[in-house]
């Protein structure tokens, strides 16, 4: 899936990487548990998380995450955005609910981290 | 034992929550500046990161530090905080002796020192009250552990 596929299937607002809508998704992940993500093979994926700190964009860094989902229409202050800007991580914010956010991707063909289905 | 051809040394702050993970990150820049393997980086972020929010979320400060030989990559993470009770029970999944305040942060789910563990070719841990805590992981680069 498409970058600009996921922001459509969400109705999400892009906060930051307009430059990556076309970067290629396969697989996704959802927690508000850092270490889940962390746990898990997250590179490149997407990753939904209602938590909007600067854990949440430390985490997608450290473990290679493709593209974070605020679900729940959360944004995160400005000065974070910009830190996602700088390691090019697009940054997009959903009305739906975590899992709402989730179905519809996983409608679309995403996996999970694991690549089951 | 040969000496590292590179050692460096990044600081954790004491209770300093907005910069808890920055240190990690500092040294996957220098990893990434160095061409290592993409996938030993992220090996080697991930524990850097989950040692680094352990020391802040106990109130210790400390430091990471990375060293890289020919063969392998070391990377310790020191603090002086008020040190693990039951190593063994720290190092099972799922407890976790964090607070209210790291649990909203995302952190707590007690999966910090396995992951640590998993992510690591050689993984040490000790630990004395109330003086603090020493991490040591190994990474291979090349021969046992590829």
């Amino acid at each position: 899936m498409k970058l600009i596929e996921i922001l459509e299937a969400l109705d999400a607002k892009l906060l930051s990487g307009e430059g990556q809508l076309d970067k290629e998704f396969l697989t996704g992940g959802a927690s508000d548990l850092m270490s889940d993500i962390l746990a898990g093979v997250a590179e490149d994926s997407v990753f939904l998380t209602g938590l909007n700190t600067i854990q949440a964009i430390r985490t997608a860094v450290v473990s290679g995450v493709g593209a974070i989902v605020f679900v729940r229409n959360k944004i995160p202050p400005q000065d974070l955005i910009e830190m996602a800007e700088e390691e090019n991580i697009p940054l997009l914010s959903s009305p739906y609910s975590m899992f709402v956010s989730c179905g519809r991707l996983h409608g679309k063909g995403l996996t999970g981290l694991d690549g089951t289905r | 034992m040969a000496e590292a051809s590179l050692k460096k040394i990044f600081k954790i702050n004491k209770k300093d929550f907005v910069h808890a993970g920055a240190a990690s990150i500092n040294a996957k820049n220098l990893l990434k500046s160095l061409n290592a393997d993409p996938k030993l980086i992220r090996r080697v972020a991930i524990c850097g990161y989950e040692g680094e929010m352990n020391v802040v979320m106990h109130g210790g400060e400390g430091y990471l530090e990375l060293e890289i030989y020919d063969d392998r990559l070391c990377l310790s993470i020191t603090d002086n905080g008020p040190g693990i009770e039951n190593i063994e029970r720290a190092m099972e999944k799922g407890f976790s002796t964090a607070s209210e305040k790291f649990r909203n942060m995302g952190f707590g789910a007690g999966m910090g020192l396995p992951n640590m563990k998993k992510n690591s070719d050689q993984f040490y841990i000790e630990s004395e009250k109330m003086k603090g805590t020493n991490i040591r992981m190994i990474y291979y680069t090349s021969g046992e552990g590829g």
